[in-house]
């Protein structure tokens, strides 16, 4: 333990209004712990002064109406990957969450932490990307609904402004489209992403519509990737498409050399795995 | 410093101690229960695994203000529970060697075997549930094979 626990407390609210006062305070939100008490562990979480979440109950619970499937922020992997409705819709959201870690880590980290936490290698923004998320920021002046895309707004930069919690996230209803996810990391269990992808569209004689890619690890923040998505839709896919696909990912994303990876693996990588969702797209 | 109530290992007791207090470190140093290990303290090895409700966790990762009101279980609980024959298993199976690992790999064996109801869970079903424990000398098949031998009604 590196930390100095005395610099540190962890308060726990009695109900989400009473938290939103003391996120209004300055006490920062605190759900699972499974970035959080890694950082603390370290010794380079800021100490100060934290609210824990976890015991929220109006901060859980999947729900779907005709237009969304809402799930609270404290909604863990294992929440994710047990819901029938998301199998079904978002197939890919449910992968991302099976590659999170192992079974310990997605029994308590939670899609709002995993939000809120920003890194450019989590493995379930491509899939929000992907799926059209909002997510719901509230605080003592109100409640607002923001697009995902976008939300992050720089390397660990996001929307939410001081005293906002992340409350929810939604996602649109979605039918007859095919759906992909892999994540690539050191090995298949614990890993951190070094490049992770998710993407779905409608197919229709073997031509694309409404193709969204997006991908994780490859830049500042998790990105749609626009050009290649622009490339590869309303043609046949062939050889040259493929090549014109490539080259657009490189349009698409900014991969550096870090500790898990290199700009050059996670480039080729990234194509390769472009390449691979559309051909198994139109051959579906 | 707060005071938690909680079940341990079925017996009521009240954890004294910080509120971002490892988990690991209450269980280990305040309740002197030291079956629990400390592997890498980052979620990654599965050696101070403990089940929360019945969930498995890693209880380096969980600080004691989280605890209020829950059951924890520990190695020690497990040992004197109907997962009993696990460790039986892991003796006659090879599935221990240095040890550290082994509370990890049976608390998470035995979540396992209560998901599964009675059923044998199949090979892929074991690597899953122990993905998240490391173990430095058996290379797993052991564990594996012990682990399945001990979900046989």
């Amino acid at each position: 333990m590196r930390a100095n626990v005395s610099k540190y407390e962890l308060v726990t609210p009695a109900s989400l209004a009473d938290a939103l006062k003391l996120c209004a305070g300055g006490h920062k939100p605190f759900a699972g712990g499974t970035d959080l008490m890694v950082l603390f562990e370290s010794g380079k979480l800021p100490p100060g002064r934290y609210v824990s979440l976890w015991g929220l109950s109006e901060l859980r619970g999947i729900t779907a109406d005709d237009a969304h499937i809402t799930l609270g922020a404290l909604t863990t992997y294992s929440d994710v990957r047990v819901n029938a409705v998301i199998a079904k819709e978002h197939p890919n959201l449910c992968a991302a969450a099976k590659e999170t870690g192992a079974l310990a880590i997605q029994n308590r980290g939670t899609l709002g932490g995993n939000i809120a936490n920003a890194s450019p290698a989590a493995d379930s923004p491509p899939a929000l990307l992907v799926a059209g998320a909002e997510i719901e920021l509230r605080s003592l002046a109100g409640t607002r609904w923001v697009a995902y895309d976008g939300f992050h707004t720089g390397y660990k930069q996001t929307l939410m402004q001081a005293g906002e919690l992340i409350t929810r996230v939604r996602i649109p209803r979605a039918s007859d489209r095919v759906s992909y996810y892999r994540k690539v990391g050191t090995r298949k269990a614990q890993a951190i992403s070094k490049v992770c992808v998710a993407a779905s569209a409608k197919v229709k004689a073997g031509v694309l519509s409404d193709l969204r890619i997006a991908l994780g690890s490859v830049g500042p923040v998790p990105l749609r990737c626009k050009h290649t998505e622009a490339v590869l839709v309303t043609r046949v896919i062939d050889a040259q498409a493929i090549k014109e696909a490539r080259d657009a990912v490189q349009k698409d994303i900014a991969p550096i050399d870090d500790i898990r990876s290199t700009r050059e693996y996670r480039l080729t990588v990234a194509q390769n795995l472009v390449a691979e969702l559309a051909l198994r797209f139109v051959a579906s | 410093m707060i005071d938690v109530k909680c079940r341990l290992n079925g017996k009521e007791h009240t954890l004294r101690g910080h509120s971002m207090a490892r988990l690991l470190d209450v269980i280990r140093e305040e309740a002197k229960l030291t079956g629990t290990k400390e592997g890498c303290g980052e979620g990654e090895c599965g050696a101070c695994s403990v089940l929360i409700d019945g969930v498995l966790v890693d209880s380096c990762l969980v600080p004691l203000a989280q605890v209020q009101g829950a059951e924890i279980t520990t190695i020690e609980g497990v040992a004197h529970s109907k997962h009993q024959k696990l460790q039986q298993a892991f003796i006659e199976h090879g599935g221990a060697q240095c040890g550290i690992c082994t509370p990890g790999m049976i608390i998470a064996s035995a979540a396992l075997i209560d998901r599964c109801q009675g059923r044998v869970p199949n090979t892929a079903e074991v690597r899953e549930a122990l993905a998240g424990n490391l173990c430095r000398c058996t290379g797993y098949m052991k564990i594996i094979d012990a682990v399945q031998a001990a979900a046989k009604p």
